[in-house]
């Protein structure tokens, strides 16, 4: 019987060594929270900590998920479970341009559909995912609140309204 | 007190109650699957998310959960009705339509919470079919298998793993159809701070979370000629094996254990008790030593991998507590490789040691390379109480039929203390029995520890020994664990000894332990075979075992030598919290 | 720092008194007018106005939006003096001149728009003025990021009025009378909640506004919040002291930026105002505001799951009871109020409650706002009385169907609502009606569907959508839908029998009868609704394999007919260039490449594309 139950290192690129002003940045927002000695309370502090993280270094992998669930004294799965549940974050790398379709119900009926089967069609790549050259991810949101300009579609965060199939290799080509 | 009704029956019962526990109370068992409590530790899941238990209500417009639905002064509640069965089985063929249904190979097998509500609720053809989910199975580490295509969401490891045991390494992962109990990243349990306490396994109520099965490689070792196969079986084992095979909670095994294990064609029987004996040797005499000098107090016990290895990854900073004493099954491995060895003229290669035990984090115990010597594990092969049993019935062995046997010498004696190691509280009170007699130089009479028996998370007193006050804790369940180390890292107790063991309980409900699928009753029943066990000895010292002394004499020299220290003794390493 | 309530009356005097600038020029200026380019329009006018030396009798006032969003850009332009007012939609930077020439009259040449609204606390209905605004009341007529414009009209008198003259119980009893329902959906009396939580003894309450608007295709929070945020700041404090909460939170919903923006001043505003914070007014009431923001989960609008989201972990909902008013954030009595609710709050306090049941109906008084979308000419915000009929909602204020189609449907409440069929628009609106018909109010959402929309592909959407957003907990929801969902996808790929129907709706009807909570409760609204209203649809796709509005690709094909002069554009235009022909020869689509994307069939002028 051999032993495989020695914890492994993480294999990915470790953003918290790597940048050490942007986990000052991070470390500095963490520690102008109210943290406490009370737990649950911390806990309350989690998603605010992981938004601020993501607008820091783009997206969530394990090093800055550990780097918070170590400054907020929890555990990484509690973490991570919140991170896997909200569809804000990610914990996979992002394209410079994120486009996101809107598929809310006023932009599914003006024909949100069909644009966001030309996204795919046009660069190849499902909702949710980022090209090779990270150039590009597609995803999809849930309305933003410009219903009557549907369908929307938001290139990082410009808004483009009325979007048509016909439209997207325009928008793609102005991503310069 | 609430009054009400349940199909036309009266029922009264507490403010609080839920539905289901008063139909119980009428004999009216609703079905249930995600639903779990353990009254005498006061655990339980109440996630409300299998669904399996709706009932209908009077004056409510949507059937409810009677599983965490509370009972209302003059609520009518009718448990059978056609909206009631027809949703539940739908439930059930929901269910069904996102599991492999691979009963016929599931480890699972027979002991299925929701293969037997299929048999219950009798369906006959399932009119849902889908989409499933599928997973990777973990099979990384050596202790526990994880399926998750099998996983209904019941939550139930979770709640052992995070409230129960805060080791805190599941959690909800994704939303919607995707979303699974899983590990950070859906990594193996390996690569997580696991300690591999197995709760999650008893706790979870299908074959998703199962233990890694050995069986076959003892079949092999068995079937080796060339192999000189021993087995020991651990104090907690006698008193739950025989469940298995038709004995009443509670009834002690031991010889019918050992007849059957003969039977096996194990080349030896011996008995984990008898190196119970031997760390409560080791583990007083540094006790007494630090008690003396008056440092590095308290004393942790030690026997408990899962323990240990949640001590190295969540306290790493009071990693010099716990005795540097192995855990019985390991010095057990190591004497079984040495000293016995030499007395067959063996060579330890040619040994193989076979331990079963009550116990998952023992499989894990067994492959640290501590306790390895020039390559050669001390103990080679772990199955669990469960496994034995499973290789009984293969075997065609029904143990409640054999006339009973006893251990092999010479390392199958033991004594009352020993015994006790399976209940929280036991290794302490041996540890106890034995420092009161050396620290008074006499043979004392009265040695039972009564105040340090039970089954409550936290116990902790001040005993007399040999006229000294000795505060004493004990904790089970490693969340119980948790309050006391932090009650002592911030100081506000001071103890000189403390008994941690990773299982709420104790060994006797440890992860490897038959199943008892909620009914604490059977707990109790084990805690009070094995107190009923020491009493009927005559031995109930470690220090009095005459085999235990001839291998100090033979071997040894005495406890804390330092040839002890070479075989008997361990070290700890600090892990990552995560 | 207002210290007494003396002193903010006297502020509002003061910005009450006529000014040396009688007219009000205001730009919309909420996310839906920023995108639809709001910002170079208020530039243009800032510049024309500079220019023309008219900054001292002109104020341009960047407001929140007055909910014309089918006419953004939009302004009101108003003479204080005269009180009369003037509203332009579909202002471009370019119209700035002839606008600023003609502050009195109407500017030539630009598009000017009724006002279909009236303010019951200042005026009696028009005739055409179909709304009543109460809780829009502010919202395009105030700078959203100054207090003194909340002030001005009447802003925190309602807060000073509870906390001088009225106990906790009379809040609450003039709550109760007023009958208010909450506006989140559920249509539970405000009033009763707050009793609810007035009643527990408890050392620490809180108080939590739901700004999670998760149902896509409604936008009256985040109107409100962008327009008037004080209101619900102000009903908040009441709020607390009403149920004896010192703490509030605001959980909005992150893909809200620009709210969330105007909260933050207007929090610090309130706060250095002495209107939040220690010592309301000079009071001894202390009440403390902070945003707390989700992260993109539709369930979270669900009160239990918002409370654990607040908490910091999934926002998995629980079994209720026990209810958030007696255990909630963190295990204290919490009540979770929606937006819409609390902009209710302060009018009713000032104005009373027999005032307030004037409006709309006996078992649902007051207004309600809807976000109107989908097929519907006048895309915006509207604020009727309870009980307006849905047809004056759709085909009045809304002005009928976009491009003239034929009116098929409304989707009320969102992905928990139905889908209601022509033959019951003159159901007057109210929580009860709605009900009755299989839907929901929800949130207020409103989504038009034309001739064009196939019913079994939108309850496939919504189903999708919950699907989706279910968090994954409990059996009928997890699996029940993913099963509904998948019936509806045989369905629409012509894979679906008879006995599929039966299923579907069988499967629907336990989901209901067994989910958790309310995301599951309702999850399969949209299935049943159509189900029932439009029964022949869902025959036309199992029986004969067709779908009527020609939108499910699997059961419809693109076939040139000889019509066809050959002028290639469908050719240049498909995507996937499956159009093969000579100039001026009749065209052929390839069937196996084409992906129905239905491009060709739009392009070309000549009826010579056939949708089959
Ligand atoms: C799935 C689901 C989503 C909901 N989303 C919202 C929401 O976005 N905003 C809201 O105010 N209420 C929402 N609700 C209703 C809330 O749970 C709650 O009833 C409401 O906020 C109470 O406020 P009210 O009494 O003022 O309406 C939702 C309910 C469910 C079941
Ligand atoms: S988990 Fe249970 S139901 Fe599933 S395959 Fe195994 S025994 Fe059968
Ligand atoms: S229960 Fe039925 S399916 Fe299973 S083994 Fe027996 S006969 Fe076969
Ligand atoms: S074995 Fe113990 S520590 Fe590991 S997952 Fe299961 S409950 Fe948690
Ligand atoms: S693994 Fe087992 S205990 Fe855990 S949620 Fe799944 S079925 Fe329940
Ligand atoms: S308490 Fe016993 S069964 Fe449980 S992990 Fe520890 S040694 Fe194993
Ligand atoms: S009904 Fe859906 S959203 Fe609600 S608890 Fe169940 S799975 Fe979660
Ligand atoms: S439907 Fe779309 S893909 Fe098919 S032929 Fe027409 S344009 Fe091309
Ligand atoms: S656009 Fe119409 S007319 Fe022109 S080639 Fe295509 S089918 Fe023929
Ligand atoms: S549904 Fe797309 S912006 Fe609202
Ligand atoms: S047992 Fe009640 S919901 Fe699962
Ligand atoms: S104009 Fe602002 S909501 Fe439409």
């Amino acid at each position: 019987m051999s032993c495989h139950c020695d914890e492994q290192k993480p294999q990915e690129l470790n953003l918290i060594e790597e940048f050490p002003d942007k986990r000052k940045k991070l470390e500095e927002y963490i520690q102008s929270l109210d943290i406490g000695n009370n737990r649950e309370k911390n806990r309350g502090l989690l998603i605010q900590s992981l938004h601020k993280a993501q607008d820091i270094f783009g997206y969530l992998p394990l090093c800055v998920q550990l780097f918070v669930a170590d400054k907020l004294k929890l555990h990484l799965s509690e973490v991570y479970g919140v991170i896997s549940f909200y569809s804000y974050f990610t914990d996979k790398p992002v394209g410079k341009y994120k486009i996101h379709v809107c598929t809310g119900t006023a932009c599914f009926v003006k024909g949100a559909g069909a644009v966001l089967d030309e996204f795919k069609r046009y660069l190849n790549l499902e909702v949710g995912e980022t090209s090779a050259d990270r150039k590009f991810s597609l995803n999809s949101l849930r309305c933003v609140g410009a219903c009557s300009l549907a369908p929307v579609v938001m290139v990082n965060d410009k808004v483009y309204g009325k979007v048509t199939a016909k439209m997207v290799p325009d928008i793609i080509n102005e991503c310069a | 007190m609430i009054n009400l009704s349940i199909n036309n029956l009266p029922v009264r019962v507490k403010k609080g109650s839920t539905i289901l526990q008063a139909a119980d109370k009428i004999g009216i068992r609703i079905p249930t699957l995600c639903h779990l409590e353990l009254d005498c530790f006061t655990i339980e899941n109440r996630m409300g998310s299998c669904r399996i238990c709706v009932v209908e209500v009077e004056g409510r417009n949507n059937l409810a959960p009677a599983c965490c639905t509370p009972v209302n002064e003059g609520m009518v509640v009718k448990t059978s009705t056609l909206r009631a069965i027809n949703a539940r089985r739908t439930m059930l063929d929901l269910i069904l339509s996102d599991h492999p249904k691979d009963c016929l190979t599931c480890e699972k097998n027979g002991n299925c919470e929701l293969q037997r509500l299929a048999s219950e609720m009798d369906l006959h053809h399932l009119l849902y079919e889908g989409r499933q989910s599928k997973y990777d199975i973990d099979l990384a580490c050596n202790a526990i298998v994880r399926d998750l295509d099998k996983c209904i969401m019941c939550r139930r490891c979770e709640n052992a793993c995070n409230n129960v045991q805060t080791v805190g390494i599941l959690s909800g992962v994704g939303r919607g159809f995707e979303a699974v109990v899983g590990t950070p990243g859906l990594r193996p349990l390996s690569e997580t701070k696991c300690v591999f306490c197995g709760q999650c396994v008893a706790a979870c109520p299908v074959g998703a979370l199962t233990e890694q099965n050995y069986k076959y490689n003892v079949w092999r070792a068995l079937n080796n000629e060339k192999k000189h196969v021993v087995v020991q079986t651990a104090p907690a084992v006698r008193v739950a094996i025989g469940e298995e095979f038709g004995m009443a909670p509670g009834e002690i095994a031991t010889g019918k254990l050992v007849a059957g294990l003969k039977l096996l064609g194990f080349d030896k029987v011996f008995d984990t008790d008898f190196a119970a004996d031997l760390t409560i040797m080791e583990e007083t005499t540094e006790f007494i030593d630090r008690l003396k000098k008056n440092e590095n107090l308290p004393i942790l016990t030690s026997c408990c991998p899962g323990w240990v290895k949640f001590l190295e990854h969540q306290f790493p900073e009071l990693i010099y507590m716990p005795s540097s004493a192995k855990s019985p099954q390991q010095m057990f491995g190591a004497v079984a490789k040495s000293y016995y060895a030499e007395k067959m003229g063996l060579k330890p290669e040619d040994i193989v040691v076979v331990s079963v035990m009550p116990c998952l984090a023992k499989k894990y115990e067994a492959s640290r390379s501590e306790f390895t010597r020039d390559g050669v594990p001390d103990v080679d092969i772990v199955i669990s109480t469960r496994e034995l049993a499973d290789m009984f019935k293969e075997a065609g062995i029904h143990i409640n039929k054999l006339e009973e046997q006893q251990f092999d010498s010479p390392l199958g004696e033991s004594t009352g203390a020993g015994v006790i190691f399976g209940a929280s509280g036991g290794v302490l009170e041996a540890a106890l029995r034995t420092a009161a007699d050396w620290l008074s130089g006499e043979d004392l009479k009265e040695f039972d520890f009564e105040e340090v028996r039970g089954l409550s998370g936290i116990r902790d007193t001040t005993v007399k020994v040999a006229g000294t006050d000795v505060k004493v804790a004990i904790a089970s369940g490693l969340g119980n664990a948790r309050k006391l180390l932090d009650r002592i890292k911030s100081g506000k107790a001071q103890y000189h000894a403390i008994e941690i063991m990773a299982c709420p309980g104790g060994c006797l409900n440890g992860g490897g332990q038959p199943y008892i699928h909620g009914d604490t009753k059977i707990l109790e029943k084990r805690k009070e075979a094995i107190y009923k066990a020491d009493s009927g000895l005559s031995l109930r010292k470690s220090h009095q075992n005459p085999d235990v002394i001839k291998l100090y004499d033979e071997y040894l020299d005495k406890p804390g030598s330092k040839k002890a220290h070479e075989l008997l003794h361990t070290h700890y390493t600090p892990r990552k919290n995560w | 720092m207002f210290d007494n309530i003396d002193k903010l009356s006297q502020r509002a005097r003061e910005l009450r008194a006529p000014t040396k600038q009688p007219i009000k020029v205001m730009v919309s200026m909420g996310t839906c007018g920023i995108a639809a380019g709001a910002t170079p329009v208020l530039a243009a006018l800032q510049k024309e106005i500079a220019e023309r030396n008219l900054e001292s009798s002109v104020k341009l006032v960047e407001t929140g939006c007055m909910g014309l969003c089918y006419c953004e850009p939009s302004i009101e332009i108003e003479n204080t003096q005269t009180g009369k007012s003037i509203i332009y939609g579909n202002v471009k930077p370019g119209d700035a001149p002839v606008i600023v020439k003609n502050l009195d009259g109407a500017a030539v040449g630009v598009d000017t728009v009724n006002r279909t609204w009236y303010y019951p606390e200042l005026e009696e209905p028009g005739e055409q003025q179909l709304q009543a605004r109460i809780v829009l009341r502010n919202s395009g007529r105030v700078n959203p990021e100054r207090l003194d414009d909340y002030v001005a009209n009447n802003g925190y008198q309602a807060l000073g009025k509870v906390l001088t003259e009225m106990s906790a119980r009379a809040v609450i009893d003039e709550i109760l009378a007023s009958g208010l329902r909450g506006r989140g959906g559920g249509g539970f009396p405000t009033g009763k909640k707050w009793e609810f939580a007035a009643n527990q003894e408890s050392d620490v309450k809180y108080l939590i506004c739901n700004a999670d608007e998760g149902d896509p295709g409604a936008f009256m929070d985040r109107a409100v919040l962008e327009g008037d945020p004080h209101s619900v700041l102000e009903a908040m404090a009441i709020a607390g002291y009403a149920i004896g909460a010192h703490e509030g939170y605001i959980y909005i919903r992150a893909e809200y930026p620009l709210a969330i923006k105007r909260l933050r001043i207007a929090i610090e505003q309130a706060e250095n105002a002495g209107l939040l914070g220690k010592n309301i007014l000079g009071s001894d009431f202390d009440f403390h505001i902070e945003l707390k923001y989700g992260a993109g989960a539709f369930v979270c609008g669900e009160e239990t799951a918002l409370i654990h989201s607040i908490e910091g972990k999934r926002g998995e909902p629980t079994f209720k009871p026990p209810y958030p008013a007696i255990s909630g954030l963190w295990g204290k009595p919490t009540i979770v109020n929606n937006v819409e609710t609390f902009a209710n709050i302060t009018a009713i306090i000032r104005l009373g409650a027999a005032w307030f049941r004037r409006i709309g109906t006996e078992k649902s008084p007051g207004t309600k706002v809807f976000a109107l979308a989908g097929k519907i000419k006048r895309v915006g915000l509207i604020e009727v009385p309870m009980g307006t009929a849905l047809r004056d909602i759709i085909f009045n204020l809304g002005g009928g169907i976009y491009n003239d189609k034929e009116f098929k449907a409304v989707q009320t409440g969102g992905p928990s609502g139905g889908a209601l069929p022509a033959s019951q628009l003159d159901t007057p609106i109210d929580y009860d009606s709605l009900k009755a018909l299989g839907s929901m109010m929800g949130s207020g959402g409103m989504i038009v569907m034309d001739e064009d929309d196939c019913m079994v592909n939108i309850a496939k959407f919504f189903l999708e959508f919950t699907l989706d957003e279910s968090c994954g907990k409990c059996t009928p929801c997890r699996i029940g839908n993913t099963r509904l969902f998948e019936m509806l996808e045989q369905i629409c790929e012509g894979n679906g029998t008879e006995e599929t129907l039966t299923k579907l709706k069988t499967l629907a009807l336990t989901i209901k009868d067994t989910a958790l909570c309310g995301l599951g409760q309702t999850s399969p609204n949209p299935v049943l609704s159509t189900l029932s209203n439009f029964a022949d649809e869902y025959q036309s796709h199992v029986k004969d394999k067709r779908c009527l509005a020609g939108v499910c690709t699997k059961l419809i094909s693109y076939v040139i007919n000889d019509q066809c002069v050959g002028c290639t554009l469908c050719a240049r235009n498909c995507p996937v260039q499956c159009i093969a022909g000579e100039r001026k020869e009749q065209h052929v689509i390839d069937q196996d490449k084409c992906i129905k994307c239905g491009v060709c069939y739009n392009t070309c002028k000549f009826h010579a594309i056939d949708r089959i």
